[in-house]
């Protein structure tokens, strides 16, 4: 029968640390034992697997060692640097935006009562919409004839009535619209349930001073919400580089757009391991290592930077 | 929730915001913002109660009159199918998810052992790793077990996808469980399963339904994996579905915005059943941080 372990340091009464024994050790592998098998299964096997394939190649059945080659290609396929750019302008230009918007619509559901309870359940809902029928109904609405542009023929905007996903020079900045549509929701929750949590007073004393609504918000209440933007910034930065698939691989049919402008380096593993006419899973193999190396790469700088700036903060 | 309403007239006056762009231009932001957020969705529920010719010769019109022609072609396409495929595989993925977790953060909560915060934090950094990367592997993997296009694959996959953020938000809430509470119980002679379910998970059903209904939001909408597992068209998800059946059926415009919605509104449902849970949970995640 188990027991919790307590009455030892009740009766110890001195300040020694205890010695871990074989029931320690013993009693939590039912509990844990389960969880790690499947990480170890999803996570760990595949790891390594892909550490070792990514450095062979395939064919006719017979795999042969190929040191880095595999590697070499990659990085220096112009397609898989367009794909790593797309992810960067992704992160440079989505993130920003979506910071902004959310915080601008939060401060301003924050300030309104009327509706308030409305706003709130509407302006989620695009987040809780799976991404694959986003992308559908955007593909059909963004077409050369499809909703959006039949809209403007019929107020008189015809003149903006681009090609949106079938140009090359539209179809990037339309997949962010839709990015964007998709993922403000989000912040726009997460700031408003953050402001809910400040006392009133907070903007108060401010008011009475006479600040201006941008100086208000800008010194009383960004600051109260930084903890909470940046865990914003970093959740969808993450999505920008490396959860975005979806919304490429439906929106372009797969192909990354037209030509290449909505490739990222999800899509180009998936077309080099899945795509039609190639198979070449060792290359795939090899782009999937460096993404997930790149991955661990920026979140070790993201620990480190806020390492110090809870230091900073401290000093 | 309170109204955070700053009010500098004297008291029995109606409160009101003082300065700020004013409430007529605050609302119009509002309103427009959601306008933006309703429209497409208004195009979604309008054109899959239309007929073809009915939606070309008013697209933005209502339904009147509604038919649901449309949703009995898609079920009969395959949607019916897909549905049933998305429902078993999603419950079933976030039920495993959620006892191996519980279990898991009760360890982690409160069975010290030698490496516990190790394997915790080795635990958890894997919340950032992208399925993409682990897709050939797992491929290969499940190719070589015979196991493409069955649902245990997809399964245990998305189980393990969502089980490190799953124990992470479980051992935190675990965390905050009093200690008196289970110092009682074990006082008692309690062996730890029975104090885990009899006083840890009554406590935790908040945070329980919350991780709940995240899980299952992200195992429904979830494409990459099912793409590439389920190639059969009698296993696919209703995302890989909706997916394929957008180049078939290009042009029908009301069966493509139909079948969206039949993929869409079991979780839009639960959603607006379940959004208390779900802006408190977000809050009280986000705000540890």
């Amino acid at each position: 029968m188990k027991v919790a372990a307590t009455p030892d340091r009740r009766a110890a009464g001195r300040a020694r640390p205890r010695r871990s024994h074989l029931g320690d050790w013993l009693r939590p592998l039912p509990y844990v034992l389960p969880s790690i098998a499947v990480i170890a299964f999803i996570f760990a096997y595949p790891l390594v697997r892909l550490a070792r394939e990514s450095t062979q190649q395939s064919y006719a059945g017979m795999t042969q060692d190929v040191g880095f080659s595999n590697y070499q290609f990659v990085l220096t396929d112009s397609d898989f640097v367009t794909a790593v750019t797309h992810n960067l302008l992704l992160l440079c230009i989505c993130v920003p935006v979506l910071i902004a918007l959310s915080v601008i619509f939060a401060i301003l559901m924050h300030e309104t009562v009327r509706g308030r309870r409305v706003y709130q359940v509407i302006l989620f809902l695009p987040y809780v919409l799976a991404i694959p029928v986003v992308s559908v109904l955007f593909d059909y609405l963004l077409q050369l004839n499809g909703g959006l542009n039949t809209i403007l023929r019929a107020v008189g905007l015809g003149v903006l009535a681009k090609d949106w996903l079938g140009s090359e020079a539209w179809a990037l900045p339309s997949l962010m619209f839709v990015i964007i549509w998709k993922e403000l929701g989000f912040g726009i929750m997460l700031f408003f349930a953050r402001m809910l949590t400040l006392p009133a007073e907070l903007w108060e004393a401010a008011r009475v001073d006479g600040a201006g609504w941008w100086r208000l918000h800008w010194h009383v209440t960004l600051p109260q919400l930084r903890s909470i933007v940046e865990f914003y910034a970093v959740v969808e930065g993450i999505t920008m580089l490396s959860w975005v698939f979806s919304y490429v691989y439906v929106i372009s049919n797969g192909t990354g757009g037209p030509g290449t402008s909505t490739l990222v380096t999800e899509l180009y593993v998936y077309k080099n391991a899945f795509g039609y006419g190639t198979n070449n899973l060792s290359i795939a193999s090899a782009a999937s290592a460096i993404l997930f190396v790149g991955t661990v790469v920026i979140m070790f700088i993201n620990f480190r930077v806020r390492r110090i700036e809870l230091h900073a903060s401290h000093a | 929730m309170q109204d955070v309403v700053a009010s500098s007239r004297p008291a029995g006056r109606r409160r009101t915001l003082v300065i700020g762009p004013g409430t007529v231009v605050r609302q119009a932001i509002l309103l427009l913002a959601t306008a933006a957020a309703v429209l497409p969705l208004y195009v979604l529920v309008t054109a899959a109660f239309k007929t073809q010719n009915g939606y070309l010769a008013s697209p933005l019109g209502l339904p009147i009159p509604a038919t649901a022609a449309a949703f009995g072609e898609a079920f009969g396409n395959g949607f019916l199918r897909w549905l049933i495929n998305s429902v078993a595989i999603s419950f079933t993925s976030v039920l495993i998810t959620l006892v191996l977790a519980s279990l898991a953060a009760y360890a982690f909560s409160r069975l010290p052992f030698p490496g516990r915060g190790v394997t915790f934090t080795l635990l958890i950094s894997l919340m950032v790793v992208p399925p993409i990367v682990m897709l050939i592997p797992l491929f290969e993997l499940m190719s070589d077990l015979s196991l493409t296009n069955t649902y245990q694959a997809v399964i245990i996959i998305y189980a393990g996808l969502m089980l490190p953020f799953s124990i992470y938000l479980l051992t935190s809430f675990f965390n905050t469980v009093p200690r008196e509470l289970l110092e009682a119980a074990a006082i008692d002679g309690a062996p730890h399963l029975r104090t885990l379910v009899t006083i840890i998970i009554p406590l935790a059903t908040p945070a329980l339904v919350t991780l709940g209904i995240v899980n299952l939001l992200w195992a429904w909408n979830e494409l990459l994996i099912a793409l590439v597992l389920l190639q059969d068209d009698s296993m696919k998800t209703l995302m890989v579905g909706i997916t394929v059946f957008q180049s078939h059926y290009n042009l029908d415009i009301p069966v493509t915005m139909a079948g969206l919605l039949i993929a869409t509104l079991p979780i839009v449902a639960i959603y607006l059943a379940g959004q208390r849970f779900f802006v408190q949970g977000l809050a009280a995640g986000a705000i540890k941080e």
